[in-house]
């Protein structure tokens, strides 16, 4: 397949290897992060004035969705602030490499390892949802609180464990990453098995051996190995999106589990958000109230039983369509791949929707932050209500067609034969009819 | 990678990548090709909407191409508004208070109307959905889907190699 590896051009390499075009970057983002905090913890009460509702669910989680991931891979977790203080203790120095400085240094307990801790966060970021994004103290309550896990983790276990096992951000990026079209792997297999110390191993935070990668689902993109290979045999390839996505790969159950998660958390989420219900909405924000129990049970059913139970059944039947013997765990498995580029294009359907009616508020919010009345740079009053135009409609149907086409598309190339690939395509059918429905009904 | 020169692997990169360009061609046409309009007579309407935290009710309405529709927003808490997507149509209501206005519905599909008053927390997702004769993108949006698996099937017979690595 074609690579375009970035490491041939002389200034795309020295911007990689050097720490401080990173280091920049990330204290940028670590900036904003702590200035998010405090806005949303002192700042206006009115959600759509305030800096830290815009900031985080408007602003950076549509760059997310639509830039970073996209184009990107996992390129987020690169300059993400959250892991930042606890990894400049465990390197003991803000511009080093791994290891030499504080920590225990534990490994994370085999039982907890996949994205199975990463989904249930997911899961729970959904059931709380409609609080988390409205309020402002909650959110900055909910970030503050992710950043201290991330760093008592990062005391007590070894590298990014908290990245790597629980960031739910993590296991979404993660996930689609391996659509992206960004991928860093060893030029040469050679000059890796000939090199006996394994510096970049020792040296990746993520804990990946970069030899061995065969998706980029768990490689964060730190460039940490880049920096420290004796032979310069790291690349950071551009590749065709859905790289990672094949016959050839290795997948696990737990991928399946996460995917399934993203589909049915999308599904609702544009169902509370999007749709014209109003006992929907106000049922997922009473938190605690019968209604939200309500919402919540059901929210639970679809994620956990409708559509995995779905998904199983269509995998099922396409390995009895089959002739050859695999168990139903490695289908499962194997199949999880047709929902990544499926709930992809669905996440960012839904955002189309969501934040381009709402990208109003964003400069009404940098003019002032804290919604106490300044007018920074002379913005502060162009709020308007948003809407969705005809073009972003349109957007949104090409959006999920595509991800129908290209997940139809992986269901084929992963099966044996056609008629085995038309389970998965009726599974992928089926959710892309509801999103249409929807968004666009 | 190098480029292919000889002129068969052009062709061959051709065929592979054919119908991708078959597949967004079609994909336009569904896009824009016309459908017919809908030719009920307009008529005249009143439509009484009640906003409360957080929702219209009735929240989804369904009226004709050209009807000449005059809205009553009744607010029955806060004070709400109610802004219509696509249309230069907005109204704000005060607690309990009355207010309307008339339009004339002359583009057709679906628009969601939003508050346009902050209300509350959830103010920024109070939406209803008026649709104004048939909802032609969901028929568009229908037949998309429908082509994409049809392309896909298609597409992955086309690769040849694939074929034989599987087999
Ligand atoms: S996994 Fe989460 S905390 Fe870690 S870098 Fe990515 S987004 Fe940040
Ligand atoms: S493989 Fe390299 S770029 Fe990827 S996480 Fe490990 S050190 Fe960072
Ligand atoms: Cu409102």
């Amino acid at each position: 397949m074609v690579r375009l590896d970035l490491t041939r051009y002389p200034w795309a390499l020295s911007i990689l290897r050097n720490r401080w075009p990173q280091f920049l970057l990330r204290a940028v983002t670590l900036a904003g992060f702590v200035f998010t905090i405090l806005t949303g913890l002192f700042g206006s009460v009115v959600g759509s004035h305030n800096f830290a509702i815009i900031f985080v669910w408007i602003a950076w989680w549509t760059a997310l969705k639509l830039f970073f991931i996209p184009f990107g891979g996992r390129s987020w977790c690169s300059i993400c602030p959250i892991p930042m203080p606890g990894e400049w203790l465990q390197n003991g120095g803000i511009l080093m490499p791994r290891g030499k400085g504080f920590g225990l240094n534990k490994r994370w307990p085999k039982a907890l390892r996949g994205s199975w801790l990463q989904a249930g966060g997911f899961l729970l970021i959904g059931l709380f949802g409609a609080l988390t994004l409205t309020s402002a103290s909650v959110t900055a309550f909910v970030l503050l609180f992710i950043i201290v896990l991330a760093f008592v983790l990062s005391l007590v276990f070894e590298r990014r464990s908290f990245c790597n096992y629980l960031c739910p951000i993590g296991g979404f990026t993660g996930l689609y990453a391996q659509a992206g079209p960004v991928e860093v792997r060893v030029k040469d297999a050679e000059v890796c098995a000939s090199h006996a110390e394994k510096t970049c191993y020792t040296a990746c935070p993520w804990g990946q051996f970069p030899l061995a990668l065969k998706s980029s689902a768990n490689c964060g993109l730190c460039m940490e190995c880049l920096r420290v290979c004796p032979s310069d045999n790291i690349a950071v390839n551009l590749r065709p999106w859905g790289s990672d996505l094949g016959p050839k790969t290795k997948h696990r159950l737990d991928e399946a589990f996460l995917g399934l998660i993203m589909l049915a958390s999308v599904l609702v989420d544009s169902a509370v958000f999007l749709g014209p219900w109003g006992q929907i909405k106000s049922a997922a924000y009473a938190i605690g109230s019968t209604p939200w129990f309500i919402f919540a049970g059901v929210f639970l059913f679809a994620a956990l039983v409708i559509l995995p139970g779905l998904y199983a059944g269509a995998v099922k039947l396409s390995m009895l369509m089959g002739s050859s013997r695999t168990t139903l765990r490695k289908s499962l498995a194997k199949y999880s791949q047709v929902l990544v580029p499926l709930g992809l294009m669905a996440w960012i359907a839904f955002t189309i929707s969501f934040a381009f009616a709402k990208f109003s508020y964003v400069l009404p919010v940098i003019s002032d932050p804290l919604g106490w009345g300044w007018n920074l740079i002379g913005y502060s009053n162009s709020a308007w209500v948003g809407q969705s135009t005809s073009i972003s409609l349109l957007l949104q149907v090409v959006m999920l067609a595509v991800g129908l086409a290209w997940s139809s598309r992986v269901a084929l190339r992963v099966s044996g034969t056609h008629r085995q690939a038309l389970p998965l395509v009726t599974f992928s059918g089926i959710f892309s009819f509801s999103m249409l429905w929807l968004l666009i009904g | 990678m190098k480029l292919p020169l000889p002129i068969s692997n052009l062709i061959t990169f051709f065929l592979q990548w054919i119908w991708l360009f078959v597949f967004v061609l079609s994909g336009l046409l569904i896009l824009i090709a016309p459908l017919p309009q809908s030719s009920r007579t307009p008529q005249k309407r009143l439509i009484r909407i009640e906003a409360s935290s957080f929702q219209f009710t009735p929240g989804q309405i369904h009226i004709n191409p050209n009807d000449e529709v005059t809205v009553e927003l009744v607010s029955m808490d806060v004070v709400h508004g109610l802004s219509l997507d696509g249309y230069d149509f907005e109204l704000k209501a005060d607690p309990g208070q009355t207010v309307s206005a008339t339009f004339v519905a002359d583009k057709a599909g679906v628009f969601r109307f939003r508050c346009s008053v902050a209300c509350g927390n959830l103010h920024p997702f109070m939406i209803g959905k008026l649709q104004i004769g048939p909802n032609q993108l969901i028929i568009r949006g229908i037949a998309l889907l429908i082509l994409s698996i049809v392309t896909a099937f298609y597409s992955v017979r086309q690769i040849p190699q694939l074929q034989t690595r599987l087999a």
